[in-house]
C-alpha cells in the first residue's frame, strides 16, 4: 500500500516534483519525516526543525503527531508567506 | 456570520465586493476594508512577478477557521476574504479582505487579525520571479508570526 505525498513551496525544488506515490508499511508523521529525512543531506536540510510548518493528511492539518493511514493523501508544508 | 471565502487567479472589483457584502452585512455601522497589492522593489534586483501557490481545500478552510475565530472575539456580521494565487506582476491585487461590523473597533480590529493569520497560518507560498531571471521562494518573517502571536 501506497501513501501520496505533496510538496509544497520550496519543497517542490527539493522533491523535484510536486507529488509522489511512498511505499507506505504504516507509521505516523514523525516516522513520515524520518524517512524522508534519511534520504540525504538536502532532505534533511530541507526537512530540519523549523523548516516544515505543518503536515496534512487526508486535508487535515495536524499539529503535533498523527497517524498516517495506508492510502492517505500527506501534505508537507513549509513556512507560509501568504497575505 | 456570513462569511464567504475564494481562492483565485483573477482580480477583484473593490466597489462589487464591497456592495455584495453590504447586502449580508445588516445594521453594520462599520465596514473595514484591506487590500494589498504586490511590491516592486523589495529587493535589490526588481520583480518581474511574484508566484503564488496554495493547497487548495485545505486553504479554503484554514481561513474559515480563522474566520470563525476572528467572530468568536469581536461581533462580527461579515467577512469577505479574496486571495490570488498564481503569476502576479507588481502593483496588481493579491489579497482581499472586509470586515462589516456594528462598529469601528472590532472591524479594524477583526481586519488585522484576519491579515496576520493569513500571513502566518493559510497555506500559501510565494515565489519572487526577478527580471533577471532567478527566482525564489520567500522566507516567512518573524515579524509576521510576532503580529500573530500578539493576539494570545
Amino acid at each position: 500500500m501506497n501513501i501520496r505525498v505533496l510538496y509544497f513551496g520550496r519543497l517542490k525544488d527539493t522533491a523535484g516534483c510536486s507529488e509522489e506515490q511512498l511505499p507506505w508499511a504504516g507509521g505516523n508523521t514523525a516516522t513520515l519525516l524520518a524517512q524522508l529525512r534519511a534520504r540525504g543531506d538536502s532532505w534533511a536540510q530541507a526537512l530540519a526543525e523549523g523548516q516544515v510548518f505543518r503536515l496534512v493528511v487526508n486535508q487535515q492539518v495536524v499539529r503535533g503527531e498523527a497517524d498516517i493511514p495506508p492510502g492517505a493523501e500527506v501534505g508537507i508544508l513549509p513556512p507560509v508567506t501568504g497575505g | 456570520m456570513y462569511c464567504h471565502i475564494s481562492i483565485q487567479t483573477g482580480g477583484f472589483d473593490l466597489a462589487a465586493e464591497e456592495a455584495a457584502l453590504r447586502q449580508h452585512a445588516g445594521d453594520a455601522g462599520a465596514l473595514v476594508v484591506f487590500q494589498g497589492m504586490v511590491r516592486a522593489h523589495d529587493t535589490a534586483t526588481p520583480l518581474a512577478a511574484l508566484f503564488l501557490e496554495h493547497y487548495p481545500g485545505v486553504t479554503e478552510a484554514e481561513i474559515q477557521r480563522i474566520a470563525s475565530n476572528a467572530a468568536q472575539r469581536w461581533p462580527l456580521a461579515a467577512v469577505r476574504v479574496i486571495h490570488r494565487v498564481g503569476s502576479l506582476a507588481p502593483g496588481e491585487q493579491i489579497v482581499l479582505v472586509l470586515v462589516a461590523s456594528g462598529h469601528r473597533k472590532a472591524a479594524f480590529a477583526a481586519a488585522e487579525y484576519l491579515m496576520d493569520y493569513l500571513k502566518t497560518e493559510a497555506p500559501f507560498w510565494k515565489r519572487e520571479d526577478f527580471v533577471d531571471g532567478s527566482r525564489r521562494w520567500v522566507d516567512a518573517k518573524a515579524s509576521d508570526d510576532a503580529a500573530a502571536a500578539r493576539w494570545g
